[in-house]
């Protein structure tokens, strides 16, 4: 069993688990965070992704164990009380989502992406970083849309902020 | 059109959970003493077992039952159904063998369920099935559909014979082979519409529990129709009297046909939580699970033909299919391959003789079922790729050549039993036309041959029966079940609504759009509209979400009801302003007596319809009303999609540059959500034609693509974005003038981006998936 | 996954006697691969032993014409590097091109050459670049360090700790992905080095990351896609599958290497 400490979406947790539990089953079974889906056994499908210590990973292909003394985000942590994450607005505004279950790992993996870059993303970025993120419904045209305007609205607030 | 009314890009009410992690699927449900169930899979496609020894794993950590299939037939449970019957052309019923949820005495594909371990936690569950010792006698395997019948085939099921099911035939034999004698153009191909995996992103779960005291049964599973679950799992398969049981589908992540059916696993379940004394038994398949188990989808091998006379004018077409059924009969397994297959092979044209023949055989694979558009892409792909080949051989302008052949009025009898009620067939192609500019097509060829491409361009025009369908009909068809759908409206006092509607959503977006129609018809705001489904405790019944049904079906029963109120709420509005009825309008969220300034808001009318204290004689309190509606046609979406591509020929890749669908889907309620549904089916057609694929091993039935290592699916940088628009012909049988747009995109797609690969290559034999390698040898076959 | 018992060491040293001392271990880096296959059960070490925080296999240090980077670095640190890019952008573009974002924050250069896939893009680097393997026990020249599929010259006790990457004049990888998978069908990494032309191929070859002699040859003379018209890659020695033939590879292969070299500028 392994004693892990680390802090998921702002609090402070602590659990012993068993050695083999995956960082994903620690969040939707220990902690009930159930917004991180599992979607493929392979590492393919980003359903899972997850931040840790303020990078996207995936969060069926790492232990728990690993993620001791880490900071975590999961989707269930993106916005701020009431106010939605512009990532989380946009996919709204955008039609981005429809049966919901790649959505939490594609906002995650988009959220990433914008950091990671900066300044406003075009078609062929987004395309190409959403690599790791499967979606079925959509036929990612509106995803593509939603992270266009998301990149754009967050560069256009880090400079008002500037 | 109001704001959130009919016809408007409303946002859609249901986002909010789910991009908030909130959505609620069977697997974030946790019951109290929840126990986990593991399914020991049989490694093999076909062996007897001969025997099973479960003494090692029930004696593992955390094991609660090792539940086989002879405790399966000891309990009496039924085995699962095929709910269509089909008759042979010697007037035969097609020849069903039995299915039990827990393989017995034989296992007939890899994966086939042989135990069910069911343990504390998931991981002893699984560390224990290793420990399940099954003693199996292999037998040969036989895969591929076209060696099915071969005279050495291994047999799958002793109740048919060769594995033959059905021998099915529609249409007028002696006619078409006629047609074809005579004419100055015979175009012949040999098709193979290759085996899907219809890939949800959420895997199948199933949550069972059994209530001791009460003998009552609670189902949680990823189902897009729970009541038919209720139906079966009770009347057949004999679980529990269908008032004993509720079965819930929560927030079911995708469908496309893999959840319309009454898998083993959830019947397992939910019998299972009665075996170990009413505690709830839950099961989630991984996803390598799912490729073995979730119902595949096509999978037939086909040779068609199309006469014509020597002005390209249509005179017949035929088709001989053998459809793979797998190793066991789905629940719709026997209605995908025949009439929502052959009924669509007049495409959108006049065809004077049409005659298919359609043989459904067993092999030793997963079962073959509904998969988004179910029989209509496999029916498209033979017409339109027979249009594009003959306009090819007649040195004929593909788009011309359709365009020749259109049906042009309406109603337009097929030969094929399909009435179609309403279309603008040249009105789609030359919007696509022009949307693609065809126009610039040869510079755009020119350009690409310069930097050492091979451009292509490729058209469909398909068309496509949803909305299904009228009872009778089916019935008459062979048909188990009716396939109408229930809505109740119940207007509160305080005038907020509930929809309770029999249809599900998994994705399309439900909450919204039938909000929008209680927005238009009542006035009343979206936040006071709830939409209720899923669950066959609050809802009476219904018939679920499939086959592009929920828009022109479900909408059209919540329309019937809406109506009801509004005649109920006028009656009450002209006693309360002593008014005539005829003179109430309602409009805006009031009732207005008509010429004057007396009018009512809604909500006063609902809080006088509960008060009661002053209603007209006679008339009973509340405002809540149900319908059933039963449709009188099924709805006909057609439409053009045209793909350019180009082919790189040293490698083989294809890119899509440029993909134009243009549909005629009737009355729009979200054009948003509709454009949604469009992109979704293209990526999935798109999917089938360049990269999806189930292989299996052709001697062991060994699955080679077993997980997203092997089986490609659509990636958002295979895909290109998408122009999408609409011609609009409103549906003359349903009272919106609404047709199915669920599955037109993956229906219309894969003969476009195939017709444009050939025309790019020069050579027209290539088969789907069209895989880079498959690309680069058609190249240099060329 | 089965039962495992997880250890995370802070030094290499520690790592190093973790390892000599317990039964059935697998040494877990970024655990990009190692992961999905315990999960799938093809994998069932006793003992895991946790690299991922030990400091001193992290970092890319560039000096005296090479450049150093730690076992313990991720891909997307290698893609990132701005030294990695001054030095060898070959590399860091390779680094970039491997599974995905979030695949690239955790998997690490180390984890992926011991792992020696053979469809992974760093070996044909490590292999096309002749850098130098520095383990716990020794140094390995590339050419001794690749041993067939999934096999290298790494002793049981042994670690990676470094890589030591020669600078090139000209280096450029082209790959054509698995549609599927992602991973190379093939991978072609050809770099010039003190004067030496080097093509190193991942993806296709039945027996893991080779060096294609013909094409060093045909380059050595002209460095040009076109010296290479007149080869053909052997099929004998490529990988066939549902995804492609040999011969489908044995194409990809040159048209691969043609790539990289029009790359090379």
């Amino acid at each position: 069993m392994a004693t892990i400490s680390l802090t998921v979406n702002g609090k402070a947790v602590s659990a012993t688990v068993e050695d083999r539990t995956l960082l994903v089953q620690y969040l939707r079974e220990t902690l009930g965070l159930t917004g991180t889906h599992v979607g493929c056994d392979t590492s393919q499908c980003g359903a899972c992704v997850v931040h840790v210590d303020g990078k996207a990973v995936k969060a069926c292909t790492m232990l728990a164990a690993q993620a001791d003394g880490t900071t975590v985000l999961t989707i269930e942590g993106l916005a701020t009380g009431d106010q939605l994450h512009p990532v989380q607005a946009a996919f709204r505004e955008h039609h981005g989502l429809q049966c919901g279950f790649c959505t939490p790992g594609m906002i995650m993996a988009a959220v990433d992406m914008i950091n990671r870059h900066g300044g406003p993303l075009d078609e062929a970025t987004i395309r190409h970083e959403l690599e790791g993120n499967i979606c079925r419904c959509t036929g990612y045209h509106n995803i593509v849309k939603a992270i266009e305007a998301a990149s754009a609205e967050m560069a256009g607030l880090r400079q008002a902020a500037e | 059109m109001g704001l959130e009314g009919i016809g408007a890009r409303v946002v859609r009410k249901e986002d909010k959970r789910f991009i908030t992690g909130r959505g609620k699927y069977t697997d974030d449900i946790v019951l109290k003493d929840t126990t986990h169930g593991v399914f020991v899979r049989s490694p093999h496609a076909h062996a007897k077992i001969l025997s099973i020894d479960t003494a090692a794993a029930l004696a593992a950590p955390g094991v609660i039952a090792v539940l086989t299939g002879a405790d399966l037939a000891g309990d009496r449970i039924g085995g699962l159904i095929c709910g269509w019957m089909i008759h042979s052309r010697d007037g035969s019923p097609m020849k069903a063998g039995a299915h039990p949820a827990i393989a017995h005495d034989r296992v007939r594909h890899v994966g086939d369920q042989v135990a069910l371990v069911i343990a504390e936690t998931k991981a002893e569950a699984r560390d224990a099935a290793e420990l399940v010792e099954v003693e199996y006698e292999t037998l040969p395997a036989v895969v591929d559909p076209a060696h099915a019948m071969d005279a050495d085939a291994p047999q799958l099921h002793d109740v048919a014979p060769n594995n033959l099911i059905f021998d099915w035939v529609l249409g007028d034999e002696a006619a078409t082979d006629a047609a074809f004698a005579n004419a100055a153009h015979v175009v012949e191909l040999d098709i193979i519409n290759n085996r899907l995996s219809p890939n949800p992103m959420e895997p199948r779960s199933a949550i069972g529990y059994y209530d001791p005291s009460e003998e009552h049964y609670d189902l949680y599973t990823t189902s897009q129709n729970p009541h038919v679950a209720r139906l079966v799992l009770s009347a057949f398969i004999g679980i529990a009297p269908e008032h004993k049981l509720r079965v819930v589908a929560p927030d079911v992540g995708g469908g496309f046909g893999a959840k319309i059916y009454i898998y083993p696993e959830e019947t397992a379940c939910l019998w299972a939580s009665k075996r170990i004394g009413g505690r709830p038994v839950k099961w989630t398949s991984e996803r390598a699970e799912a490729f073995l188990t979730d119902c595949h989808g096509r999978d037939h091998v086909t040779k068609a033909k199309l006469a014509l006379a020597a002005d390209g004018t249509f005179l017949a077409l035929r088709s001989d299919t053998i459809a793979n059924i797998g190793a066991y009969m789905s629940t719709f397994s026997s209605a995908t391959p025949t009439y929502l297959h052959g009924t669509l092979l007049s495409g959108q044209y006049v065809i004077p003789a049409i005659f298919t023949n359609v043989k459904a055989v067993y092999t030793n694979t997963t079962p073959v079922d509904a998969y988004r558009g179910a029989g209509r892409p496999e029916a498209t792909f033979i017409v339109e790729r027979l249009v594009e080949t003959a306009a090819r051989q007649l040195g004929m302008d593909p788009a011309e050549l359709r365009r020749k052949n259109f049906i042009r009025s309406f109603p337009y009898q097929t030969p094929v039993i399909l009435t179609y009620d309403a279309g603008d067939f040249e009105g789609n192609l030359d919007k696509a036309l022009a949307a693609v500019d065809y126009a610039g097509f040869a510079a755009r060829k020119a350009e690409a041959k310069a930097r050492g491409k091979l451009r292509g361009i490729g058209f469909s025009s398909y068309i496509e029966a949803c909305g299904i369908a009228p009872s009778q009909a089916v019935g008459s068809l062979g048909s188990g079940v009716g396939l109408w759908e229930s809505a109740e409206v119940r207007v509160n006092p305080v005038g907020s609504v509930e929809i309770l509607t029999g249809s599900h959503s998994h994705g399309q977006g439900h909450e919204t759009t039938f909000a929008q129609l209680v927005n238009e018809r009542l006035g009343i705001g979206m936040e006071n509209i709830q939409i209720v489904h899923g669950d066959t405790d609050k809802v009476q019944f219904g018939m679920g979400t499939y086959g592009s049904r929920s828009g022109a079906v479900g909408m059209s029963a919540i329309v019937k009801a809406l109506d009801k109120v509004e005649a109920k709420a006028k009656k009450i509005a002209a006693h309360l302003m002593e008014a005539s009825e005829a003179d109430i309008v309602m409009e805006g969220g009031e009732l207005k007596v008509a010429g004057t300034d007396k009018k009512l808001p809604f909500f006063q009318v609902a809080l006088a319809a509960y008060t009661a204290h002053n209603l007209p004689a006679g008339m009973e309190p509340g405002l809540k009303e149900g319908a059933f509606y039963d449709p009188t046609n099924f709805t006909y979406p057609a439409g053009t999609y045209i793909c350019e591509v180009e082919v790189d020929p040293d490698t083989g890749k294809v890119e899509i540059v440029q993909f134009v669908a243009v549909d005629d889907f009737g009355r729009i309620i979200n054009p948003m959500i509709v454009e949604g549904q469009v992109h979704g089916g293209l990526a999935q057609g798109i999917g089938q034609a360049l990269m999806e694929g189930v292989s299996y091993d052709p001697q062991s039935g060994q699955l080679l693509t077993g997980s997203y290592m092997d089986y490609c699916m659509p990636r958002a940088d295979d895909v290109p974005s998408f122009k999408v628009d609409h011609v609009t012909t409103l549906c003359p049988g349903n009272p919106l003038g609404m047709k199915g747009c669920g599955e037109a995109g993956a229906i219309g797609s894969p003969p476009a981006v195939i017709n444009a690969i050939t025309d790019a290559i020069g050579n027209n034999n290539l088969s789907m998936p069209a895989t880079p390698a498959k690309v680069w040898a058609a190249v240099h076959a060329a | 996954m089965y039962q495992t018992t997880y250890h995370r060491p802070s030094s290499v040293t520690e790592a190093a006697s973790l390892l000599a001392s317990a039964e059935d271990v697998k040494l877990l880096a970024g655990g990009q691969t190692l992961i999905p296959t315990m999960k799938q059960r093809l994998a069932a070490p006793a003992n895991l032993i946790d690299l991922g925080k030990i400091a001193e296999l992290k970092g890319i240090t560039v000096s005296g014409g090479t450049v150093t980077i730690g076992a313990g670095t991720t891909h997307a640190e290698v893609n990132t590097s701005a030294d990695v890019k001054a030095a060898i952008p070959a590399l860091a573009k390779l680094a970039g091109g491997i599974g995905d974002p979030h695949v690239r924050h955790l998997g690490t250069i180390g984890g992926s050459v011991a792992n020696n896939d053979p469809a992974a893009d760093y070996p044909s680097a490590v292999l096309g670049l002749g850098a130098t393997v520095v383990t716990t026990k020794r140094e390995i020249p590339a050419d001794d360090f690749f041993a067939g599929m999934f096999t290298t010259a790494l002793d049981e006790d042994e670690i990676i700790v470094r890589f030591v990457f020669p600078v090139p004049e000209k280096a450029a990888y082209a790959k054509f992905a698995n549609p599927a998978s992602r991973y190379a069908m093939a991978g072609v990494f050809v770099a010039v080095t003190g004067g030496t032309v080097r093509v190193a191929v991942t993806g296709a070859g039945s027996d893991g990351v080779f060096r294609w002699a013909d094409a060093e040859a045909a380059l050595a003379g002209t460095m040009t896609p076109a010296a290479l018209d007149g080869l053909t890659a052997d099929a004998s020695a490529m990988l066939s599958d549902i995804h492609g033939d040999a011969a489908y590879r044995a194409n990809l292969v040159k048209v691969m290497a043609k790539r990289a070299v029009a790359a090379l500028g």
